[in-house]
C-alpha cells in the first residue's frame, strides 16, 4: 500500500480572498512588533539604523535559526525536542575533536551533520519503537545523554585551531550578504517548500491534527515521524557548524538554553503547541524579533539574564495569546 | 486475576531495585572501604534528604501526566531570597526563613499551576518558560553576586547541620515529608482524586473530580517544597549562588522513573519512590567514592533514566502479554 497522494485530495476549501482576512492574520502583527524593536533599537543607538548594521547584525543571531524550521515541524506534528541544543554541542565537539586529531576539516564538517543526523534519528527512533513513552522524556534523556557524551569526551576543555577558511562560514559574505544568512534563506525556502507544497508538508499537518486518522488513511506514520525528527538532528549539526565557526573554538556548555529560544520563536512564529497549525513565515519573523530584541537589548546594556525573562515571558505569552486566538476562531466557526 | 498479575510486578519491581541497592552497595564496598561507614551512611541519607523531598512533588506533578523542568532554578531562587533575606536580618527566626522560602516556591508553583490548569497551555512549555524567567530573575535580584557562608547566621546554618529528635534535620524535615505525602496520597480524598486524575483525565472529568483544581494543587505542592528545598539547601551549603541546582530537575524525574512512577500518569507509589531515591542517592554518592570523573555523571545519569523507563516500558508490555495469554487459557 503506497502512500495517498494528498496533492490529489486537495479540497476545494480555498475561500474567496477577502481584505478582512488578509490582514487579520498572525504575521501582520509580527510585523508590526519586528518594526517596533527596530525602532527602539535605532532609538537606543543611533547607529543601528544603517543598512550595513541591518543586514550584518543578524549574522550574530542566525545560527540557532536554523533549527527553528525542524522544530517547527515537531510542534506541528504535535511533539516537543529539547535535546536539540546538546546535539548541536555534541557535533560541535566531534567536529573540533576530530579536526585536531587529523581528520580534514570538510570530513570533520561531514562527521559533525552525521552524529547530528544520528542523535536526531535515535530519537525519532526510540519515539516510534517504544511509544509509550511521551516525546517529553524521551528528549529529556537524550538532552543528558548526549551533553554528558560531550561532557565525557571533551571534559572542561576547549577544542578549536580551525583552519582559516573556516571562519568564513560565520564571518565571511557571499555578494555584500552574510554567508550564514544565505544558507538560512536557503534553508528557510527548501523547508518552506517542504512544508508547504509537498504530501509530505500535508502529511506532517494530517498528523498534527489526528495522527491515528491518518495511519488509518495509509500513511506511514512512523517514518514520517523518524524523518522529522532526523531533520532535527540534521539542523542542529547545521547549527553547530555556523555556531563553532563565528566563536572559532568549542566546549562541551556550548549552545545552552538554544532550544528555549527555538521553541520561543516557533511558538511566537504562530505555530500552535497542540499540533497542526502554523506557516512558514511566522517563524522567520520571529528569529528576527527575538534576534533584534536580543541584540537591541545588548545594545542599552542588559545583561544576559534580563534577555532569558524576556524570552521565557514571550514563549508563555505568545503561547496564551494563540490560545485567544484559535478560541476566537472556533466561535466563529460555530456561528 | 490479571490483576493479581499486575500487583504482583509492581512488587516484583520493588524487590528487584532492593536486590540492585544491596549488590551496587556490595559491589561499591569492595572496591572502596570506605562506603558503608556510618559517618558515609549519614552523608548519603543527609545529601539525599533534599533529593527526596523533590521527588514527592515532581510524583504527584508526573502522575497527573505533567511534568516540572522549573525546580531547579525554583530552588536557587527561593534560595536566594532567603539567603538575601538573612544576611539582611540576622536575627531572624530559621523557621520564618524555611516558611519564607516556601512561600516563594508556592508562588512560584501556583503561577505554572494557573498557566497548566486554566489555561492548558502544555506542561513542558509552562516550566520551561517559568524556568528561564525565575532562573534570569535569580540572577537580578543577586547582582550576579554570591551570598556566602560568612553573610549568613549560625541559626540559618543550622538548619542543615542541627539535629532534631537525634536525626539531622534534613533528614528529619524529609521524613516528615514522606509523613504527611504518605497520608494525602493514601487517605486523602484530594489525593486518591489526583491518581484519577493521571490515569484518565476524561473519565475523572465526568466523574465530577475537580479536575483542573487538583492539577492546580500537584504544581503547587511541587513549587513549595522546591521552595523548600531551597532554603535547606541554601542551609545545607552555606552559599546562594545565581546558577545553584542548575539542572537538578532530571535527578529528581530520574528518582521518580527508577522509582517506578510512570511518566504517562496515573501510577506511582511511596515505597518505589523512596527506594528509587535512596538508589539515586546512592549512585551519585558512590561514583565519586570509585574514582568515576565527574564529567561521566551527566552521561550516566542519562543513560540511567532512558534505561529506566525502557524496562519499565518492557516491564509493562511482558505483564500486559502475560496477562492477556492467561485470559485466553
Amino acid at each position: 500500500m503506497s502512500d495517498i497522494n494528498f496533492q490529489e485530495v486537495r479540497v476545494s476549501t480555498a475561500k474567496p480572498w477577502s481584505w478582512k482576512e488578509f490582514f487579520f492574520q498572525w504575521e501582520w502583527l509580527l510585523v508590526v512588533v519586528l518594526l517596533l524593536v527596530i525602532l527602539v533599537n535605532s532609538i537606543i543607538s543611533p547607529y543601528f539604523l544603517s543598512l550595513d548594521t541591518f543586514i550584518n547584525t543578524p549574522a550574530t543571531f542566525l545560527d540557532k535559526g536554523f533549527i527553528v524550521f525542524p522544530m517547527m515541524l515537531v510542534i506541528i506534528l504535535g511533539k516537543i525536542d529539547i535535546s536539540v541544543a546538546s546535539t548541536a554541542a555534541l557535533s560541535a565537539v566531534v567536529m573540533a575533536v576530530s579536526y585536531n586529531a587529523g581528520l580534514p576539516m570538510p570530513l570533520a564538517i561531514l562527521l559533525c551533520l552525521g552524529v547530528a543526523t544520528l542523535g536526531g534519528a535515535i530519537n525519532g527512533y526510540l519515539m516510534v519503537r517504544f511509544k509509550e513513552l511521551s516525546f517529553v522524556i524521551v528528549t529529556l534523556s537524550t538532552m543528558t545523554i548526549y551533553r554528558g557524551i560531550a561532557y565525557i569526551i571533551l571534559g572542561d576543555q576547549a577544542a578549536g585551531n580551525f583552519p582559516a577558511w573556516f571562519s568564513f562560514l560565520g564571518w565571511g559574505s557571499i555578494l555584500g550578504l552574510p554567508v550564514i544568512l544565505v544558507f538560512f534563506i536557503l534553508a528557510a525556502v527548501i523547508f518552506g517548500l517542504l512544508l508547504h507544497r509537498t504530501s509530505f508538508g500535508r502529511v506532517v499537518f494530517g498528523m498534527g491534527n489526528n495522527t491515528t486518522a491518518c495511519r488509518y488513511s495509509a500513511v506511514n506514520t512512523d517514518r514520517v515521524t523518524l524523518i522529522v525528527f532526523t531533520l532535527a538532528g540534521l539542523m542542529a549539526g547545521v547549527t553547530a557548524i555556523f555556531l563553532t565557526s563565528r566563536m572559532g573554538s568549542t566546549r562541551p556548555n556550548v549552545a545552552m538554553g538554544y532550544e528555549l529560544e527555538v521553541i520561543a520563536m516557533v511558538a511566537l512564529g504562530g505555530v500552535s503547541t497542540n499540533g497542526g497549525i502554523g506557516r512558514i513565515g511566522g517563524p522567520i519573523l520571529a528569529v528576527f524579533i527575538i534576534g533584534y530584541l536580543s541584540y537591541g537589548m545588548g545594545l542599552a546594556n542588559l545583561q544576559a539574564p534580563v534577555v532569558l525573562v524576556v524570552i521565557g515571558t514571550l514563549l508563555i505569552t505568545s503561547v496564551l495569546a494563540m490560545r485567544v486566538r484559535f478560541r476566537q476562531k472556533k466561535k466563529t466557526s460555530a456561528v | 486475576m490479571a490483576k493479581r498479575s499486575i500487583g504482583f510486578a509492581e512488587n516484583l519491581r520493588e524487590l528487584g531495585l532492593l536486590i540492585f541497592i544491596i549488590v551496587l552497595s556490595v559491589g561499591v564496598q569492595l572496591r572502596n572501604p570506605a562506603f558503608l561507614t556510618l559517618e558515609n551512611i549519614n552523608s548519603l541519607f543527609t545529601n539525599t534528604a533534599i533529593l527526596g523531598i523533590l521527588a514527592v512533588g515532581m510524583m504527584l506533578v508526573l502522575i497527573t501526566r505533567g511534568i516540572d523542568l522549573s525546580i531547579g532554578a525554583t530552588i536557587a531562587f527561593s534560595g536566594m531570597i532567603t539567603a538575601l533575606t538573612v544576611s539582611r536580618y540576622p536575627d531572624m527566626s530559621p523557621l520564618l526563613a524555611i516558611v519564607e522560602g516556601t512561600a516563594i516556591g508556592l508562588a512560584v508553583g501556583m503561577v505554572i499551576g494557573v498557566l497548566v490548569a486554566r489555561f492548558d497551555v502544555l506542561p513542558i512549555i509552562a516550566t520551561l518558560g517559568m524556568m528561564n524567567i525565575v532562573r534570569g530573575l535569580t540572577y537580578v535580584i543577586s547582582g550576579g553576586k554570591w551570598v556566602s557562608s560568612y553573610q549568613m547566621s549560625t541559626g540559618f546554618k543550622a538548619i542543615a547541620t542541627g539535629r532534631t529528635l537525634g536525626l539531622n534535620n534534613l533528614i528529619f524535615i524529609a521524613i516528615v515529608v514522606y509523613l504527611v505525602a504518605a497520608y494525602f496520597v493514601n487517605h486523602n480524598k484530594s489525593g486518591r482524586q489526583i491518581y484519577a486524575v493521571g490515569s484518565n483525565p476524561e473519565a475523572a472529568g465526568v466523574s465530577g473530580i475537580p479536575k483542573r483544581r487538583l492539577i492546580f494543587l500537584a504544581y503547587s505542592i511541587m513549587g513549595a517544597l522546591a521552595g523548600l528545598a531551597g532554603v535547606l539547601w541554601v542551609a545545607k551549603f552555606a552559599s546562594a549562588q545565581g546558577d545553584t541546582a542548575i539542572g537538578y530537575e532530571l535527578q529528581v524525574i530520574a528518582a521518580c522513573i527508577l522509582g517506578g512512577v510512570s511518566i504517562t500518569g496515573g501510577v506511582g507509589k511511596l515505597s518505589g519512590l523512596i527506594l528509587g531515591t535512596v538508589l539515586f542517592g546512592i549512585l551519585s554518592n558512590a561514583l565519586p567514592l570509585i574514582n568515576v570523573s565527574p564529567f561521566w555523571q551527566m552521561g550516566i545519569q542519562g543513560v540511567t533514566v532512558l534505561a529506566a523507563v525502557l524496562t519499565n516500558v518492557m516491564v509493562k508490555r511482558n505483564t500486559e502479554r502475560n496477562a492477556l495469554r492467561r485470559r485466553a487459557i
